[in-house]
């Protein structure tokens, strides 16, 4: 599904990513976590094309496709899905509104007929009660007043309701209380199929608890210096990052 | 052009015939003597520092046949909204279309000429006509009242409420060799009056033309007046509206200004709240592009104690195009426990547009709540972003965004066919 292959970019001429590497199937779920400033979310960025960063070097093909020199709602149109870590703010656009342009532009890309009100309800209501968000949270303006928790209630709602073949969570863990992180990890679970495959990016060992990965791999400076299995983050969880700092070191000497 | 001014002063005189003597006619040589003082704005004028109409009008325009005394003129296009339901006035070049006015029959309902209602109502006109526009304060507005002739008097009676708006379609050009129209007001609501009332200015032209529009508001007591103002001109004409509103007691005003089209528009927008709990709200929005040039500038004036005023003006400007707001509240000595809001935010779109905005505050009164606040910026690359990642076209998250920017403007008009055509406009002009 997607093939990221010796990707180097940056922003505003400082170097970030240096060389990653990862393939990722339909049906897994890939973990990446490393330490603050390793490049996580440079990645998630630039996997969903963000235009402030530039990318110098390497491929992303997401079925097939190098999707580098798509627009992010091209990308988005493909099935590619970011869950932000800062979810925005938009005061004056509703989220009825935004979801409903936002998947019948996603249809109409599709070749498929748009939506009506009618039926864009019944999977708007469908999709409330598979991720357990609240009425009212939808009928407000998108993001706007919404506790950090909401926010991120929220991205995983619109997941749900976009279908996208592949999930990128930046870090929608952190900052959730028990009660939060467990309603979005099991929307997260209830959305996941063999047809479709998830990443997660995280600081805390604590989401893959509930997201169980089938492989994690340890970003460090810019690059993947370890890959495996569950157990890897549980060994992170309980020696931290500094040794795989050192080994990375080590290595480099 | 002061002196070409006064020649057509004098042949305007020579065909008003026995009006010469009549009340309405000193105003006029007074306005005159004022306007010929002073002549238009001057470059240095602080009030039109950022607006250069007067070196446009020079230019551009051609004083020299220029008569208030015209005929009445056929217009071969539809004007905006014609076909709504509504009580429709039609003012073609300055001139009222009598014979669609003769037809109006709508119960406490009165539209006629202001030269008509010198003879059917003498004491309305003797106690309103030219006490609220001042020509001290605008040289426009002196030059108007000087040269003025022809204009609408609306008088909605005691306790009527109105259950269609009157729409003014204001049309100029076209047809016409004279390059300057002229037009005039005169509107009471009289006391329990609830009323809505649209201007709209839209214009033909293949030339440069000047059109210079005065309107005197009277809003009695307990009355309410909705008051909308759709400015949508040609790239070719030149606007100066003047308007004056003046509130009594317990009466509730919310004027809308939009703007969406025109080489130079200027909107002079006073308020004057006289007596006790009033409620003034003024919304603006306009929304240009090209080298289009609008300017606001209004003024609420606190006379009284316990009166509640409240602003919001939104730009969205795009190419070239320029803005200008600047908003004055006095809060005189008198006006405690006066509320008084002000806002303008703008979205300039390129870097080539600007915006010049002032709030301008003089309070005398030390028991008041008065805010104001003004922002210039960008669109939200992250708001952008955001839209985007979730499969939305470019255009369609700018739309979204400009849209949720006026928004708060754009849902107080209530009334549909206004607010549904200033959408789709806003919706088109950005795609």
């Amino acid at each position: 599904m997607l093939r990221i292959t010796n990707l180097h970019a940056g922003i505003e001429g400082q170097q970030i990513l240096k060389g990653i590497n990862l393939e990722v199937k339909a049906g897994e779920v890939h973990a990446i976590m490393g330490p603050n400033g390793s490049g996580k979310s440079t990645l998630a960025s630039v996997l969903a094309g963000r235009e402030d960063y530039e990318v110098t070097e390497g491929e992303v093909e997401f079925f097939g496709r190098d999707i580098l020199d798509l627009a992010p709602e091209d990308r988005a149109r493909e099935g590619l899905f970011l869950a932000f870590q800062y979810p925005v703010e938009i005061p004056g656009v509703s989220s009825n509104n935004f979801l409903r342009t936002a998947l019948n532009q996603i249809r109409e890309y599709k070749g498929l007929e748009p939506l009506d009100a009618v039926h864009f309800l019944k999977h708007m209501k469908e999709k409330m009660a598979l991720v357990e968000i609240d009425q009212k949270l939808i009928n407000r303006s998108l993001n706007e007043g919404f506790s950090g928790g909401e926010k991120k209630k929220n991205e995983i709602f619109q997941m749900a309701v976009l279908e996208p073949k592949l999930s990128i969570l930046d870090e929608t863990d952190s900052g959730l209380d028990i009660d939060a992180l467990r309603i979005v990890a099991n929307g997260v679970n209830k959305l996941k199929s063999k047809d479709n495959a998830t990443i997660v990016v995280t600081h805390y060992q604590r989401l893959l608890d509930y997201i169980i990965p089938d492989f994690v791999h340890v970003l460090y400076n810019g690059k993947i210096v370890k890959s495996g299995d569950k157990n890897l983050a549980l060994e992170l969880e309980e020696k931290g990052y500094d040794w795989i700092k050192v080994e990375e070191t080590t290595t480099l000497t | 052009m002061i002196d070409q001014l006064k020649d057509n002063f004098k042949t305007f005189e020579s065909k008003l015939n026995g009006a010469s003597k009549s009340n309405w006619h000193l105003l006029r040589k007074e306005a005159f003597e004022i306007f010929s003082k002073n002549g238009f704005p001057k470059t240095k004028d602080e009030e039109y520092r950022y607006t250069h109409i007067t070196r446009a009008l020079e230019k551009s325009i051609n004083f020299s046949d220029f008569s208030p005394v015209i005929k009445s003129q056929h217009v071969e296009t539809q004007p905006l909204f014609y076909d709504a339901d509504a009580i429709h006035v039609f003012i073609t070049n300055g001139v009222v279309n009598r014979e669609k006015l003769n037809q109006l029959k709508v119960p406490g309902l009165d539209i006629m000429t202001l030269r008509e209602a010198t003879e059917k109502y003498p004491n309305e006109v003797e106690t309103h006509f030219g006490k609220y526009a001042d020509v001290k304060k605008d040289p426009f507005t002196a030059f108007n009242m000087a040269f003025s002739y022809e204009g609408v008097f609306i008088k909605i009676h005691k306790n009527t409420i109105l259950e269609k708006p009157v729409i003014l379609h204001y049309h100029v050009g076209h047809e016409s060799q004279n390059h300057v129209f002229q037009s005039r007001n005169l509107i009471i609501a009289e006391q329990g009056v609830q009323a809505n009332i649209i201007e709209s200015n839209g214009s033909t032209n293949l030339q440069e033309q000047f059109s210079n529009h005065v309107s005197e508001i009277v809003v009695e007591a307990n009355a309410h007046l909705k008051y909308f103002k759709l400015q949508y001109h040609s790239d070719k004409t030149y606007h100066i509206d003047n308007s004056f509103i003046s509130q009594r007691k317990d009466s509730v005003v919310k004027s809308y200004t939009f703007t969406l089209e025109g080489k130079i528009t200027r909107n002079n927008l006073n308020l004057m709240l006289e007596e006790e709990n009033c409620e003034a709200h003024m919304y603006g929005l306009y929304v240009v592009h090209r080298d289009s040039h609008v300017d606001n500038h209004t003024s609420v004036d606190h006379k009284v104690a316990n009166c509640y005023s409240n602003e919001i003006y939104k730009g969205i400007l795009d190419d070239t195009s320029k803005g200008v707001f600047n908003g004055k509240i006095f809060v005189r000595q008198d006006a405690q426990k006066t509320n008084a809001f002000q806002s303008n935010k703008n979205i300039l779109l390129t870097d080539t547009a600007s915006v010049n905005t002032k709030p301008q505050l003089e309070i005398w009164a030390d028991d008041v709540k008065c805010s104001h606040g003004c922002t210039t910026g960008q669109l939200d690359d992250e708001q952008l972003f955001y839209l985007r990642s979730r499969g939305i076209s470019k255009s369609s998250a700018r739309a979204m965004l400009l849209h949720a920017f006026v928004n708060d403007v754009l849902d107080k008009i209530e009334i549909d066919f206004l607010h549904d055509f200033i959408n789709d406009e806003m919706y088109n002009r950005l795609d």
